[in-house]
């Protein structure tokens, strides 16, 4: 699971809806950058724009850090949304189709896992959220 | 009785010399290089210059006071006028600065005319801060208004046939704009008596789970009203993200183009389209 960085990681902090939308085009140009198909930008950058949405509404805000990265000679796009809000108690239950506390779909958290390759959520009651997904170039 | 003499002393460096108008407007024109025009530039610090006088014999310093009311008011209009023909903050500037220059101390000056120029510098550069606030001001006054512009432009509702409505969406889709579209929308299925509607997504490059959540509601929203919808412009790696996500347009009627969505819809309320299009 040796992860290499390509290139200097990028940040964008995540505190407003305008915010969710730079974030989304970043991904987006780092997918191309990347070789990513049609298919998987659209899944990545999909996937980016519910994270950093529930990082915005879920967390109270946060910040979004993305860059390329290799491994295996494959070329992909790693990004981790990082919130200090109130955490997520119940990580199998907020995973779940249809579960959601707000008054959303339900699905953003646990459809981002199905768009992405990798996905990692680390997250801590009182102490906050992280959530790291990559997309290989097939 | 020092207060006043200095301003005294302020007034006699700005207008010791009937010249300094006229080598302000100078060189100001030199900055800005012919992109207004001289008589304007002239009848603007003439304004400007007698106000400053004016303000400096009543008041003093301090540019905060009820005297410097109408030297405010001169840099807000000048800041507004440079923001909107396009000119640069420091050109704008510059305007007031250039002052600075026109009656900077010479070899030969005393050392209370230095005195009085660092203290006409010092309100020069006072004014110039306030002028580029009111330029900020102005150019997000402009940048608003080209927002909401933006978002009215881009959302249309164009009538395609008799008792048919289409919204073609392009860009982002956010909670603000999903109103105005469902609002536009079903304000005309009233207005043009429509019970058809077509939403196409052609031009939203990625549908996550809050704009799927959006459209849904639109729809919903039109079937109250006894109206039909139809979304149309899913492409393939919208649908094949849609599927990942586990979004479901369960019992919604989905084209993948404009013109299946036009011909399912001219079909359901029985005009067929004839071969050269046109309502029968």
């Amino acid at each position: 699971m040796t992860r290499l960085a390509e290139d200097v990681e990028q940040t964008v902090p995540i505190v407003s809806n305008d915010d969710v939308v730079r974030a989304r085009q970043l991904v987006r140009t780092l997918a191309q950058q990347c070789g990513l198909s049609l298919v998987d930008q659209t899944k990545l950058v999909t996937a980016a724009s519910e994270l950093a949405r529930n990082t915005l509404v879920y967390g109270g805000g946060g910040a979004m850090h993305c860059a390329t990265v290799r491994r295996d000679g494959r070329r992909g796009v790693h990004a981790v949304f990082e919130d200090s809000g109130p955490g997520i108690p119940d990580l199998d239950l907020a995973l779940t189709d249809g579960w959601t506390s707000g008054g959303g779909l339900g699905l953003g958290l646990s459809g981002a896992r199905r768009l992405v390759d990798d996905f990692e959520l680390d997250s801590r009651t009182g102490v906050g959220t992280k959530v790291s997904v990559t997309k290989w170039a097939r | 009785m020092a207060a006043a003499e200095s301003s005294e002393r302020l007034v006699r460096l700005l207008t010791h010399d009937s010249e300094i108008l006229d080598r302000w407007v100078e060189a100001v024109a030199e900055i800005l290089r012919g992109r207004i025009s001289r008589a304007e530039l002239e009848r603007e610090l003439t304004d400007l210059y007698q106000a400053l006088g004016q303000a400096l014999r009543e008041g003093g310093l301090n540019w905060r006071a009820e005297e410097y009311s109408e030297v405010r008011a001169l840099l807000v209009e000048l800041s507004r006028n440079r923001a909107q023909h396009g000119f640069t903050p420091t050109e704008t500037a510059t305007s007031l600065f250039a002052c600075k220059d026109v009656v900077a101390p010479t070899a030969t000056s005393s050392a209370e005319d230095i005195s009085a120029y660092l203290q006409l510098g010092r309100l020069l550069d006072a004014l110039g801060l306030f002028t580029i606030e009111a330029y900020a001001r102005t150019r997000e006054e402009i940048i608003s208004a080209q927002a909401e512009q933006l978002l009215e432009l881009s959302t249309p509702v164009v009538k395609l046939w008799e008792g048919v409505v289409a919204v073609p969406l392009v860009g982002t889709l956010d909670s603000a704009r999903t109103q105005i579209v469902m609002e536009k929308l079903l304000q005309s299925l009233v207005d043009s008596e429509s019970e058809q509607a077509i939403i196409d997504i052609t031009g939203v490059p990625a549908v996550d789970t809050e704009v799927a959540q959006h459209l849904l509601k639109t729809v919903v929203a039109a079937r109250l009203m006894g109206a039909e919808c139809t979304i149309s412009g899913i492409r393939p790696q919208i649908a094949q993200t849609l599927v990942a996500l586990g979004v479901r347009f369960d019992d919604i009627v989905t084209k993948a183009t404009l013109a299946d969505a036009l011909r399912y819809v001219l079909r359901r309320i029985g005009t067929e389209p004839a071969a050269t299009g046109g309502p029968k």
